[in-house]
């Protein structure tokens, strides 16, 4: 059986970072596991600025992105196989390929999951009314417009004000559509403030908020949709409806990180996160497994996705050389006003970045780290948003029996 | 001229059709759609039913447990998906009397083995099943199949030996011509000595158009959610609940293909193109569900409408409407089950007329599983990929269906022509991102193949353009 060092699976932003990090810690047989024909994952579609901001201090486009870190790769001569895919993992990490050259094993000192995520369907949402052409995700119709260079709708209705959401507004816009709305089941929207006033508003393009699409119409291709109002529990308020005639509906209602392959290793999925439970190094609970990027949670931005999947190359390599310590972590409990935090271990006696989101949209707020009831340290937010993801730096002293991240109003 | 023409590309047709193909006569199969199995056969449970539901004596009893009897050998044969997982009618407390008399008349109907289980016993069976279940009439002959996957594959079977299909054929007149009859669909038309009406929900307006008008079918409108692989062993038998008199009741069943199934609503509309969904018929889906097996998950990847074909007269109606023309209408459940052994009826009495005679020699009676690659083991995909590259590259990565899987679905019998199409034969696009990823691939395959501009490709016929044309340059 083929051996390597590290195996990461996935060549898309999240992957490539960890194979950089990994190489550069010191071990040279890395290799890059990417289904697609081209490493980059879903930035070779996002053809849009907004790239790269905080990691490079300039302004790029996925594509470009993606080209700094392929660059990066090709330099090392990091091993790629492309159109390969990965069918399953052991927890003796044996990895099983499919590709064009047949089924092959391969036996990894360590693994880095870094599959990404995929769109919620319609289906997910339980849609009523017919099931027309014309409904699509807003990733498949950035693909279609960006990659396939076909406009798949005129006239648009856009569920979800999550970034692709909004992004996908402009796209259609600048290639001659007519986005009519975009509608938001919540009270806020989920993506970037920044993608709000770039996208919608230098536009003109209506954000519906507490509305949803409560019908589809149309037998063949959408004619139109409903639109109702929601109420404080999400559920639509009768007399509401307006109709909007239009031949396509965009969906951007959530992204779902792609843990098939976790599931099968038999590790169980953090339920608010949607992937595995990880230590400080981003090494799950099972030793020389780790994960990162969009796979173990949805960010919003790809910078954070590298410095992420630099942490869990690192600790791959450091795993593969016998120097990561297997000491007891401390688990970190999101508390009150926290959805979840990242990591959800981490090691006593060192300062741990924190990664975590907020429940809701508050302003004022501080948010704080407590070990044993004993506040750690604090950071005063002007706003909270579950859309924005946060960190804090925690000094994580080196007997605590349990660590909390709260969030409380300013005082 | 036809020695046959098919009315009605749909399980029922599509199996007379492979029947028929065996013999020298001349076949044409005419459907409507842009694609066959588009109605009730592709919207249904799936289910093989033993035979224990219908009235003694009725035509329902007879081919239902005929055709569950022919099914798995017809599916082996065909390639397509069977598994004999057996299926349980559970009763709650005041319920014994109505399984008691479904086991009576199971026994009536010839179906054997039936077994009545007591709660201990249920349980053991299905730990998933409620708990306020106290018994339960167990079926080990039922199983589930892909009906979509049945007609396709038998439609192919019969053009692999020579049968010819119209689709986009609508068939809007038909002429006595004597010798013949002069079936239209606007402009275009076929001669055929012999009809087969087998056209769904709309046997009746085709009866009539031959001058039989007896035959009424009301659309009966059944509310689906299908959901994620990973819960498909839920349950491993078909749940179904004692008939009350608000009708079947919801089911929770496995389908061949690993998902999960719940539904049917039941609803009389008038519209036979109303394949709506609505709010509260899911919701009504999920209750009625939640009955029988309490912890069923919410992990929904699609919802769907299916229309059954109900008949004016409580059962099959299998009758001339006209010298040479042989009528199945009102199909409805155990429609699927029966299907084999219908087709098994027109062919005899097509010989009985003398329409089939000579068997071929060298009829084709096989066919491979159009989607294989994901179920073998790994040394067997090594080899078919050694043989042929495209099988290693994964083009719907939820269900794992490969690059040469789709290519070869789009060469083989009856061609795809539309997105729909290719996630039917081989399930690209229907797993838990719902093509999310692989569409524009395949579309690009579908444009390829056919020789078709990009923007042509549909989501299933005319009407439904996937596409607006090139953003800028050139459509290829």
């Amino acid at each position: 059986m083929k051996e390597r060092s590290v195996l990461i699976v996935g060549g898309g932003p999240a992957g490539l970072a960890a194979a950089v990090a990994a190489y550069d810690a010191g071990v040279r047989d890395v290799l890059i596991v990417e289904r697609d024909s081209r490493v980059g994952g879903i930035l070779k579609q996002c053809i849009h600025p907004g790239f790269g901001l905080h990691r490079f201090g300039c302004e790029l486009t996925g594509p470009e992105y993606a080209e700094r870190y392929a660059e990066e790769v090709r330099r090392r001569g990091i091993e790629v196989m492309t159109e390969t895919f990965v069918t399953g993992v052991t927890p003796e990490r044996v990895v099983t390929l499919q590709s064009r050259e047949g089924i092959e094993e391969i036996r990894a000192g360590a693994v880095v999951l870094a599959m990404g995520c995929r769109e919620r369907p319609r289906g997910a949402l339980n849609i009523p009314g017919t099931r027309p052409a014309g409904i699509y995700t807003a990733g498949t119709a950035q693909r279609l417009i960006n990659v396939e260079g076909y406009l798949p709708g005129r006239r648009v209705v856009i569920l979800g004000s999550g970034d692709i959401g909004l992004i996908t507004a402009r796209r259609m816009t600048l290639e001659g559509a007519k986005v009519l709305a975009v509608c938001e089941l919540l009270p806020y929207s989920g993506g970037l403030a920044r993608n709000i006033e770039q996208c919608l508003n230098d536009f003109d393009i209506p954000l519906l908020l507490s509305h949803t699409v409560t019908e589809i119409h149309g037998r063949e291709r959408l004619t139109g949709v409903t639109v109702s109002k929601v109420d404080e529990n999400r559920r639509p308020i009768p007399g509401t409806e307006r109709y909007f005639e239009c031949d396509t509906l965009l969906l951007s209602v959530g992204l779902i990180p792609e843990n098939e392959l976790t599931e099968k290793l038999g590790l169980p999925l953090d339920r608010r996160t949607g992937g595995a439970a990880v230590d400080t190094d981003r090494q799950t609970a099972i030793p020389g497994v780790f994960a990162c990027g969009n796979v173990l949670h949805v960010h919003d931005l790809v910078d954070y996705v590298s410095g992420e999947a630099e942490l869990a190359g690192k600790a791959a390599a450091a795993y593969v050389k016998g120097e990561l310590g297997g000491e007891e972590k401390l688990a970190v409990t999101a508390g009150a006003g926290i959805r979840y935090t990242v990591p959800q271990r981490v090691r006593r006696g060192e300062t741990a970045e924190v990664y975590f989101r907020f429940c809701d949209v508050s302003r004022k707020v501080e948010v704080y780290a407590e070990a044993d009831g004993t506040p750690l340290v604090s950071k005063k937010l002007l706003r909270a948003a579950p859309g924005e993801m946060q960190k804090l730096k925690v000094p994580v002293p080196a007997d605590s029996a349990n660590l909390t991240i709260k969030m409380r109003p300013q005082a | 001229m036809y020695d046959i023409l098919i009315i009605g590309g749909g399980v029922v047709g599509s199996l007379c059709a492979e029947a028929f193909s065996g013999y020298g006569a001349s076949v044409r199969v005419l459907e409507a759609q842009s694609d066959v199995a588009m109605g009730a056969s592709g919207a249904n449970s799936g289910i093989v039913h033993a035979g224990f539901d219908a009235k003694p004596g009725s035509l329902k009893a007879r081919f239902n447990v005929e055709g569950a009897c022919l099914m798995p050998a017809l599916c082996a044969r065909l390639g397509v998906k069977y598994v004999n997982n057996g299926s349980l009618v559970v009763g709650f407390p005041g319920d014994e009397g109505a399984i008691r008399a479904l086991y009576e008349r199971g026994k009536e109907n010839g179906v054997a083995p039936l077994e009545i289980l007591d709660a201990a016993r249920l349980r053991e069976l299905e730990p998933n099943v409620s708990p306020e279940a106290t018994v339960a009439l167990y079926a080990p002959s039922a199983g589930i199949v892909c009906p979509y996957s049945l007609t396709v594959a038998a439609l192919g079977v019969a053009m692999d030996n020579g049968v010819k299909l119209s689709l986009d054929f609508r068939v809007d007149r038909i002429e006595d011509r004597g010798d013949c009859y002069r079936v239209f669909s606007g402009e275009r038309f076929f001669d055929g000595r012999y009809l087969v009406n087998c056209a769904g929900l709309y046997a009746d307006e085709v009866a009539a158009m031959a001058g039989d008008n007896s035959v009424k079918i009301t659309p009966r409108s059944g509310e689906y959610l299908l959901l994620d692989r990973r819960c498909g062993k839920t349950v491993s038998r078909t749940v179904f609940v004692a008939p009350t008199k608000m009708g079947k009741g919801i089911l929770v069943s496995p389908t061949a293909d690993g998902n999960l199934i719940l539904g049917p609503t039941s609803l009389d509309i008038e519209d036979k193109e109303d394949k709506r969904t609505t709010g509260e018929g899911l919701a009504r889906v999920l209750d009625g569900a939640k009955r029988s097996v309490p912890g069923v998950p919410s992990a929904v990847i699609t919802s769907f409408t299916g229309l059954r074909a109900v008949g004016n007269t409580g059962d099959f109606i299998i009758k001339k409407s006209a010298p040479r023309m042989l009528t199945f209408a009102g199909i409805e459940s155990p429609g699927l089950t029966s299907a084999p052994a219908l087709a098994g009826y027109a062919e005899k009495t097509l010989c009985d007329e003398g329409i089939l005679a000579e068997k071929k020699q060298d009829a084709v009676s096989f066919r491979r599983p159009a989607r294989f690659m994901a179920e073998l083991s790994a040394a067997e995909k090594d080899a078919w990929i050694k043989k042929d590259p495209a099988y290693g590259r994964i083009v719907c990565r939820c269900e794992e269906v490969t690059e040469g899987e789709i290519r070869d679905a789009l060469r083989e019998n009856p061609v795809p022509r539309t997105l729909d199409g290719i996630k039917r034969r081989v399930r690209a696009g229907m797993g838990r991102c719902q093509g999310g990823f692989c569409s524009p691939v395949v579309m690009r395959m579908i444009s390829d193949e056919l020789g078709i501009p990009f923007s042509d490709v549909t989501k299933r016929g005319p009407g439904s353009p996937l596409t607006f044309g090139k953003t800028k340059g050139e459509d290829r």
